[in-house]
């Protein structure tokens, strides 16, 4: 029988990938561990070893090909004394539909995630209706792009705007980011300010508050804030609180950013929010972002800013597309929400990857007869809980969404500023959809289970409504 | 009764057979990255002396009367003094640019703050927590800054001001100046694992940065011996290629020459320094310290011998630089200083209730 080369998954989040280069060609014999092809995910380029021993009966996706979902297959090997007709080739309109993936190269193709992976629900179209933003000027073109373009682009401008901006953290230059987030800055801005760091979060986070003690500006790249529990002490201790315990005279000017929360299929300690951890804290702005319009809008508002600025980011969402105003120096107000659609039966409250299910929920509702009002935070300290009180008031019911665990969440804290100050307004107790209140689970049906639903808002939303 | 091995002493007056201060722990530094041959002392002329002198009395006195103040009320919470430290404050910023190489510290503060110039009414009034302190009443005793002294505080958790520190250093070789990131911290901040991480950086990058460990022996109540498997703390930096000096932390001299080797170590761009200060403290960890844990003879016998501020009068008088009258007239001075800031820290007023919420973000 001949056997199918699917396309590798070579990281935890990836869903699809570019096949760079074909190594081997038709008719060639193939023996286990030869490198057959070259692979660009979205962290890095891999080589492809072949498992099986053959002859490559066809390649099935042509070299260059972006776009292609992990589990294509990709090339037929055959064994001994089979011939190419003996593989049953995709028809070729298939390649096409690849090909032509690969032309729109947009990140559409998100909607169907890996299936080897349990990632999390994703809505049909990640599309944001960012136009709708009133901090983006009317008649503004848009170009597509991604949140990891977009941050890129983000800390690329501040770092030719500002000298005494730089970016620190490990494997950031060389390696081009371990999610390629600084992808391309060593090149453009040299050693002395895309820095790569020995493994010590603890003190490469202590090193840059100093530094921006002095009147730098760092950006701290934490692999993911699961590592930067090492560092909380610098970040709260000594970046949060020197403005206040030195009566103002001194203050850090600096972002954490970082990939937050669970990725998938990996495991409990490299599967936390952090958002409410942060958010509890004088002295730090905290911003989570959903789309790549607001990635780039809040990423460059958060290195001006003078304050400690915790950009939490989301591993899942890198690789997912959206509108992006095309501007020359596009800068969003940080600490505003943005209402993501308008709705007048229930108010959905959520942010950064909690968006997707909000999002997919609030398609399905409608189709339902539900019109709900969708907003993005975007910023979770300072909360704008002026913009949820005006749509509760508008709405009297609310539901929360978001992947932290569910004691002292933002949704809680959302629920607490409801009854002080729309109390009168609400027509029905505010629910909170949450991650379980467990450590993350390895296993994908439980990982899936520890993780909101789309099912758990529309169930929430149908509890509110009492429908 | 725990009494630690002595480790400090005069160059002639150490009395338990261990290698007099001011030797260098050559064994630290590889030879190629020998810094300095053994330290000369060299002796400070008439207006050296009278500096040190008049700086470690002004701290001394301060802290005398912040003591003071703690035991009537007038200062709070958590209130750590330098006595019997001085020498080493006072010799570091006799070797340094003073408003351009950068100090931070950890809690036990008064001494650096004082030492860099800072003005003693606005130290006075932060402990006393008074709008007119440094950080306007906000920051307490182990919260102060200073921009134009370009003092960094003044930090409460053990070992945080060693990375924050070695930022500093960061700063100046981005900027591509030659400033000094002068970090100090004691010997129980030496065993927090930032230190080494910071370590490891600053000689990595080669950062201009000198640690100050200002070994008094006690990390609050556990002495040396029981807390560290390696003493000699100017090795500490054995394993990150860092040259360290055991230092004579109670002579001034031996500090001002230590540190200026440091200093041009630093500046010459080799990267950081480690200098062990064999010092010690006369007073409890903080305030509420019964100091169970040591002799009140082995706290007499350091005071009596070696005395930062008594070497330097008596060299003062033996070579006839000063008289006592000299030297009285420069206590009368300090005292009419130290008063000056105890009234003034008692009279200015608390902060403006609005000063709750200001001063959260800029």
């Amino acid at each position: 029988m001949p056997i199918e080369i699917l396309m590798p998954a070579l990281s935890p989040t990836m869903e699809e990938g570019k096949l760079s280069k074909w190594l081997k060609k038709e008719g060639d014999s193939v023996k286990s561990g030869d490198v057959i092809a070259e692979i660009e995910t979205d962290k890095a380029t891999m080589e492809v070893e072949a498992i099986d021993e053959g002859t490559v009966g066809k390649l099935l996706v042509p070299e260059g090909t972006e776009n292609v979902k992990v589990n294509t297959p990709i090339a037929v090997l055959l064994a001994d004394g089979e011939d190419a007709s003996a593989a049953s080739a995709p028809p070729a309109k298939d390649e096409q539909g690849i090909a032509e993936a690969a032309k729109n190269g947009s990140g559409e193709a998100n909607s169907a995630p890996a299936a080897s992976a349990a990632a999390p629900v994703l809505p049909a179209s990640v599309k944001a209706d960012v136009a709708s933003d009133p901090d983006i000027p009317a008649g503004t073109e848009f170009v597509t792009m991604t949140v990891r373009e977009a941050l890129r682009d983000a800390m690329a401008e501040e770092m030719r705007r500002d000298g005494d901006v730089f970016v620190i953290g490990e494997e950031v230059a060389e390696y081009q980011g371990a999610y390629k987030i600084t992808q391309g800055l060593l090149q453009e801005f040299g050693a002395d300010r895309v820095i790569d760091t020995p493994i010590t979060e603890h003190g490469f986070a202590g090193l840059a508050t100093g530094a921006a003690l002095a009147g730098l500006k760092p950006i701290v790249e934490f692999m993911t804030f699961n590592f930067a529990m090492q560092a909380i002490d610098q970040i709260i201790n000594s970046a949060a609180k020197t403005l206040y315990m030195s009566g103002g005279q001194l203050g850090a000017s600096i972002v954490f950013r970082g990939p937050n929360g669970a990725a998938a299929r990996v495991g409990a300690q490299h599967s936390q929010d952090y958002s409410a951890w942060y958010s509890h804290v004088p002295g730090l702005k905290v911003v989570a972002p959903y789309t790549a319009a607001d990635a780039k809008g809040l990423l460059k508002a958060a290195i001006r800013d003078p304050n400690p600025v915790i950009f939490l980011e989301n591993e899942i969402l890198y690789g997912h597309s959206f509108e992006v105003p095309k501007l020359d120096d596009f800068v969003l107000p940080i600490g505003k929400a943005r209402i993501h659609k308008a709705g007048k039966d229930v108010t959905l409250v959520s942010f950064g990857i909690g968006m997707t299910y909000t999002v997919k929920a609030a398609e399905q509702l409608a189709a339902e007869g539900i019109d709900a009002e969708v907003i993005d935070l975007r910023t979770l300290r300072p909360l704008d809980i002026d913009t949820v009180v005006a749509s509760v008031m508008k709405t009297g019911r609310c539901v929360t969404v978001e992947e932290g665990w569910p004691q002292n969440s933002i949704g809680s804290e959302i629920a607490s500023q409801l009854m002080e100050k729309a109390f009168d307004y609400l027509d029905a107790p505010v629910l909170k959809v949450t991650g379980k209140d467990v450590p993350m689970p390895y296993a994908a049906n439980l990982e899936k289970l520890a993780l909101p639903s789309v099912a758990e808002v529309i169930a929430a939303v149908k509890a509110v409504t009492y429908r | 009764m725990a009494v630690a091995k002595s480790q400090v002493g005069s160059k002639a007056g150490s009395t338990d057979g261990r290698k007099a201060a001011g030797h260098r722990a050559a064994k630290a530094a590889s030879p190629a990255r020998s810094a300095a041959a053994k330290p000369q002392v060299a002796d400070f002329s008439r207006e050296e002396e009278l500096e040190a002198y008049r700086e470690m009395l002004l701290i001394r006195r301060f802290e005398e009367k912040a003591g003071q103040m703690y035991g009537m009320g007038l200062i709070h919470g958590f209130c750590h003094l330098y006595i019997g430290q001085e020498a080493v404050v006072v010799g570091m910023q006799m070797a340094i640019r003073n408003g351009e190489d950068q100090v931070i510290t950890g809690y036990r503060d008064h001494g650096h703050m004082l030492a860099t110039g800072m003005d003693a009414k606005g130290v006075m009034a932060e402990l006393t927590g008074r709008r007119d302190g440094y950080s306007r009443g906000k920051g307490g005793s182990m919260h102060m800054f200073s921009i134009e002294k370009q003092f960094f505080g003044g930090h409460g958790i053990v070992g945080a001001q060693v990375s924050l520190g070695t930022g500093l250093a960061f700063a100046n070789r981005y900027r591509k100046n030659d400033r000094v990131s002068l970090t100090y911290f004691g010997d129980g901040a030496a065993n927090q694992g930032q230190v080494y991480e910071s370590f490891n950086m600053a000689e990595l990058w080669k950062l201009p940065v000198i640690y100050i460990i200002e070994n008094n022996r006690y990390a609050m109540g556990t002495s040396v011996t029981r807390s560290s498997a390696q003493t000699d703390f100017s090795r500490r930096g054995l394993s990150f290629n860092i040259p360290g000096e055991q230092v004579d932390g109670m002579d001034v001299r031996a500090v001002r020459a230590a540190g200026e080797r440091a200093v041009e170590w630093c500046r010459s761009g080799k990267g950081p320094y480690i200098l062990e200060m064999q010092t010690y403290r006369y007073r409890g960890h903080s305030m509420s310290d019964p100091a169970k844990y040591r002799s009140k003879d082995e706290v007499q016998k350091m005071r009596n011998e070696h005395d930062p501020i008594e070497q330097v009068r008596l060299r003062l008088l033996d070579k006839g630089w000063a008289s006592e009258d000299d030297l009285k007239k420069i206590d009368a001075d300090v005292r009419d200083i130290v008063n000056e800031a105890a009234d003034f820290a008692q009279n200015s007023p608390e902060p403006d209730v609005a000063e709750l919420w200001t001063d959260i973000l800029k």
